[in-house]
């Protein structure tokens, strides 16, 4: 207890460098204000800024982001600078791929009438709860506070249900968005329930202060039953944002009921939210447990193990079944959870710190992260950026396998995107999906979890069966005139293709480059472990045999 | 530099190919498998053939992905010097054979034969394991696309089975490796992933240990060999595949297995080979008298061919597991004859299916009254692949054979420890009786493979019904098989012929001169039957020590064996 009043009194005189920290948020709020009010002009041209404006705001956080302090009062101090970059990064992928999803048969109408109903026009919504999510995303990223994490995740989550349900005109939307919207909210309740039995364990709700106040109750003689309680409902109520087993069952339903360009934004700035908030609680334990001391807690462990497991497999063999590329997508977007979830379980190394990029789990995870959304974008925004009218003269996105059959032949740049991110999600070398996981199975293999890796490797390789086969329909299959449908056109949205592209680029790109990014995850993915260890000196070259000081008590 | 540009030259052409217009293509493509050859050769001049004690030549280095200790480097001995040959002559032969053969998306089809030459030049060249495994496992994205394009009705299963047996399979390799080379960064602290560091780390590891990395890496390799139980796809991807991919799946692709049998199970874990090797060396004569008498009982040629193979690779593998410089040698020679021998009867029944679009043994016989100078050429290759004295089959097959007989059982003690041709008691763990089992194989080789020539080649002569001859083939598809298009002539034209004559050649070549090849094997494989020699003597010195520390001995002398290998 006394290490409670140092704390506090940190906090307290930390409280202006906290608001500093949130430059790249407040300035994204800031644009977000704009958004919404140009969003509402009944002038087109300063209507249509919304998105570029969106753009801009995202460059602008990104920059401020990138030149930002690591937090002290964080175990992870630096992630928050790169999930707030990363974030801002795809962010823009995003923008593009967002293009034209809400508003287009709106637009004609006024075009037609000329009679700008504000009341019908979701444009300015639609933007600004985008940009309000990417401001929770950075807010989680740079979360060292329990309360803080609770809401930054919910301002990632809320914006997504009502972007969710009007991302097509379908009442499928709307399921979506209320299926998702009440899942969501039981997440939410879990976690926040676990977030309670954390505070009631520790007394604490700042991460670094649980952190201490974990470490004395394992000098005491181990961690708290509550304390280990709230830490486990709290990841597994995370587990619906990041799409988990057991709370997945919504990602192929509110997936396949959203629009192409909605899924592709749900497949990524959720799942990256809670990822980084998955590794924030659980850093809170830390990885100084089991025989090498680099271990998660017994539990916590366990449980996280089993959920890696399940996710992947559920993932990946659900995914043989499906006929929507969408869906397969979905539970792709599952298994690949399951992977990074590898990463978590791996932590940040022997070393306890997470200075190596091969031995860092949490820097596996953040590269991961990086490489999952790129490609799974490119995937998505290939389905976004072709269309056709169906029957009742409503707009009907590709969502069959059907639907792109020989894509290559009759749209190469999509086909060839498509070809690209599924092959890179397949994890083929030399792409990017390979360099993903190949510190995966570093770090795994390094914290000595072989079995993970087996299992790995296992879903891997079930994995492949299905990326090939949609790599296989737009590569090689003929093209598909099906009489009962109309032909499959390009949307007129050409910031769509460019998202596209730009993904493919990177998948490419990054495989080659992607050492300094590398090196920039493994900044992002140090750990501080608790008080008494922070001071020690930089272990020795040889830590095979582990140090017994990860145990020792602070005093 | 000089190395990169053999897998340059191809990916340039592929990249000229995607730019240029339909109606360069086939020059291009020409060129672009020619232009290594004229390098290689060139190669062959600098290249220190009898380089000592099997160091690399040739090498170069660069940083890629540098916080995974990841680096493109390249270097090549004699025995990766010879497979390289094979796959820089194999390549031009499978372009200029598939003039008449393929006559549709035709740019699709060369470009993509040509990444896949140069991810197989690259597989021999790389010297940092996860450059090995990025070119290993890219070489399944050119042969998927070939198979499943161009090949015949069953292509789609046939590729998507190749692709994920073999990518499967060499996950577990890649598992396996990044173990090793995480026990290396536990020891010195820095993650690496070249080969000779990691090798060293490896092979210092307890007998389990190097069990589990073994088995790891066999998964892989076994796969693309590939050996017994898993050789299921193999009939398939090659009946199915067009005739080009045969001739590259047999030729080299399924080399990729054995030359990392070769270059990474035993140097990596020769505690584990030892100890495994007559596991290995069962279960590759159960596949060389199965996969024989499947071939007995075919009716398809490509698919007895096919089934050949199996049977074949079991005698390369046999000899690799004999442990000793004579079945070492004989193994890598077999690699080299193998892809000589099967590569171009694949290409005779391309050159048969093209004129008859079909390769059933009951709609077709005698054919050497129509085309004799197919028939000659048919007769050396089927000879060759038997292994008829005075032909390159021969000399590998028997010196696999010969050093699986050597390696007898406990007689190894008391060797030189250079790994030299044994006078008295000899190397190894096998011995006579499973020379002898396999010896058997050849019997059964000779009469299927006998059986199919003396079928198709003589006997009356019998066309397929509705079949007339010298109708013109043009693409494996089936359709259309009237359509005259680019006519063949009856028997074999010039450009079908100036692709034979090289082969034949050397297969005739090495029979009756085999000297000239095995004595630029003869470092490197000395090299590491010396490793083994070594090993061998440390596994059995504490043998008299109770049980339970059996390998302390091979621990403690690692640093002698590593110098046996790397000076």
């Amino acid at each position: 207890m006394t290490q409670a009043l140092p704390s506090t009194m940190l906090a307290a005189v930390s409280m202006g460098e906290k608001f500093v920290a949130m430059w790249p948020e407040a300035f994204l709020f800031i644009t977000t204000c704009v958004v919404m009010v140009l969003g509402l002009s009944k002038s087109l041209p300063v209507r249509r800024m919304c998105a570029p404006l969106a753009g801009v705001g995202l460059i602008g956080a990104g920059l401020i982001a990138a030149a930002m302090t690591p937090d002290t009062l964080c175990p992870l101090p630096s992630m928050a600078m790169y999930g707030k970059v990363l974030a801002a990064g795809i962010g823009l992928v995003l923008v593009c791929l967002l293009a034209g999803t809400v508003d287009r048969d709106f637009e004609s109408d006024v075009e037609r009438t000329g009679w700008f109903d504000v009341i019908r026009s979701k444009r300015a919504e639609f933007w600004a709860f985008f940009l309000f999510s990417l401001t929770g995303l950075m807010l989680t990223a740079g979360a060292d506070d329990l309360i803080l994490l609770f809401l930054a995740l919910e301002l990632t989550s809320l914006p997504t249900y009502v972007m969710v349900a009007i991302s097509t005109r379908r009442d499928r939307s709307m399921e979506a968005g209320v299926k998702y919207f009440f899942l969501g909210a039981l997440g939410a309740a879990m976690f926040l329930y676990g977030f309670a039995f954390i505070y009631g364990g520790t007394g604490h709700t700042g991460l670094q202060d649980i952190q201490r106040e974990v470490r004395a109750q394992v000098d005491a003689g181990g961690i708290n039953e509550l304390t280990m309680l709230g830490l486990v409902l709290a990841v597994v109520g995370i587990c619906f944002k990041i799409a988990a087993v057991p709370m997945h069952f919504y990602t192929p339903d509110v997936y396949q009921g959203s629009s192409a360009s909605m899924a592709g934004y749900l497949a990524f700035v959720p799942k990256a939210a809670g990822f980084f908030a998955i590794m924030l609680v659980v850093s809170c334990a830390g990885w100084g447990f089991g025989e090498s001391r680099a271990e998660l807690p017994g539990m916590l462990r366990d449980v996280l193990w089993i959920i890696a497991v399940l996710t992947m497999t559920v993932g990946n063999v659900l995914a043989l079944l499906q006929s929507s590329v969408k869906r397969i997508l979905a539970y792709s977007s599952i298994a690949h959870s399951g992977y990074m979830l590898v990463g978590v379980i791996a932590g940040p190394g022997l070393d306890g710190r997470g200075g190596e990029f091969t031995r860092n789990g949490l820097a596996a995870v953040l590269f991961y992260l990086l490489s999952y959304g790129v490609m799974t974008v490119g995937a998505f925004a290939v389905l976004a950026c072709l269309e056709r009218r169906s029957r009742d003269g409503e707009i009907e996105e590709a969502d069959h396998v059907a639907d792109i059959r020989g894509l290559c032949k009759t749209h190469p740049v999509l086909g060839w995107i498509m070809v690209v991110s599924v092959v890179g999600l397949l994890g083929l070398p030399p792409l990017l999906g390979f360099f993903g996981k190949l510190p995966l199975f570093t770090s795994a293999i390094s914290a000595g979890e072989i079995p993970l890796v087996v299992i790995l490797a296992i879903n891997s390789a079930i994995a492949a069966y299905y990326y090939l086969r949609l790599a296989y329909l737009c590569y090689i299959d003929p093209p598909e005139t099906s009489p009962n449908l109309a032909p499959l056109r390009a949307t007129p949205f050409g910031s769509r293709r460019v998202a596209g592209m730009l993904s493919a680029i990177g998948v490419v790109v990054l495989a080659v480059v992607g050492g300094k990014l590398a090196d920039a995850t493994v900044t992002a993915g140090r750990y501080i472990p608790p008080a008494g260890q922070t001071q020690q000196p930089e272990r020795a070259a040889d830590d095979d045999a582990p140090t017994p000081e990860h145990v020792v008590a602070p005093h | 530099m000089m190395l990169l540009m053999l897998i340059a030259m191809p990916l340039m052409g592929a990249l000229l190919i995607a730019a240029a217009p339909e109606s360069r293509t086939r020059a291009i493509a020409t060129i672009g498998s020619l232009a290594p050859v004229a390098w290689f050769a060139w190669l062959c001049t600098r290249f220190n053939w009898h380089g000592g004690g099997g160091g690399m030549q040739f090498e170069y280095a660069v940083g890629w992905f540098r916080p995974l200790g990841v680096t493109f480097t390249v270097g090549v001995d004699s025995v990766a010097m010879l497979l390289i040959g094979l796959t820089v002559l194999l390549g031009p032969i499978c372009v200029i054979g598939s003039y008449t053969a393929i006559s549709d998306r035709i740019r699709t089809y060369y470009g993509w034969l040509l990444v896949l030459q140069a991810a197989m030049t690259g597989v021999f060249c790389a010297r940092d394991v996860i450059l090995f495994y990025i070119f290993f496992e890219f070489t399944l994205v050119p042969m998927y696309i070939l198979i499943n394009l161009y090949g015949s009705t069953n292509r789609k299963a046939a590729a998507t089975k190749f692709f994920l047996y073999t990518f499967t399979g060499s996950l577990f390799t890649l598992a396996g490796l990044v173990y090793v080379a995480y026990r290396r960064a536990a020891v010195s602290g820095e993650w690496t992933f070249g080969f000779e560091e990691l090798a060293q780390t490896c092979r210092m590891f307890t007998a389990s240990e190097q069990a589990w990395v073994f088995w790891a890496m066999l998964a892989g390799f076994a796969v693309k060999v590939p050996l017994f139980p898993v050789h299921t796809w193999l009939p398939l991807a090659h009946t199915e595949a067009p005739t080009a991919g045969s001739v590259v799946l047999a030729g080299v692709l399924l080399k990729l297995g054995t030359y990392g049998l070769y270059r990474f199970v035993l140097q990596f874990c020769p505690v584990a080979a030892i100890e495994f090797a007559p596991l290995l060396a069962i279960i590759c004569c159960i596949g060389i008298l199965y996969a024989g008498l499947i071939c007995w009982v075919q009716t398809d040629v490509k698919k007895l061919v096919a089934y050949s193979s199996v049977s074949h690779l079991g005698f390369c593998i046999l000899g690799l597991f004999a442990l000793n410089a004579t079945g070492l040698q004989g193994s890598v020679l077999y690699m080299i004859n193998h892809g000589l021998s099967t590569g171009a009867l694949f290409l005779m029944i391309g050159m048969m299916y093209e004129r008859y679009h079909t390769r059933n043994m009951k709609e077709l016989s005698g054919l050497a009254a129509k085309m004799p100078v197919w028939a000659t050429f048919m007769v050396i290759f089927t000879m060759a692949s038997v292994g008829l004295p005075g032909t390159n089959g021969f000399v590998s097959e028997f010196m696999c054979l010969f050093g699986a007989f050597q390696a007898g059982g406990a007689q190894w003690k008391g060797l030189s420890a250079d790994g030299s041709m044994p006078v008295g008691g000899t190397l190894g763990v096998l011995g006579p009786y499973i020379a002898m089992v396999a010896g058997t194989g050849m019997i059964v080789t000779a009469i299927y493979l006998l059986y199919m020539l003396g079928r198709v080649v003589w006997g009356p002569l019998v066309e397929p019904a509705g079949h007339g001859h010298g109708h013109g083939g043009h693409g494996s598809h089936g359709h259309d098989p009237t359509g005259h298009k680019g006519g063949l002539p009856t028997d074999l034209g010039r450009r079908e012929i100036a692709l034979l004559v090289p082969l034949a050649a050397l297969c005739i070549g090495i029979g009756l001169y085999p000297s000239s090849v095995l004595e630029t094997l003869r470092e490197p494989t000395r090299a590491t039957a010396s490793l083994m020699a070594e090993t061998m003597n440390r596994m059995d010195a504490p043998k008299s020590e109770p049980a339970g520390k059996p390998v302390a001995g091979v621990e403690g002398g690692s640093e002698s064996v590593d110098e046996g290998v790397t000076q």
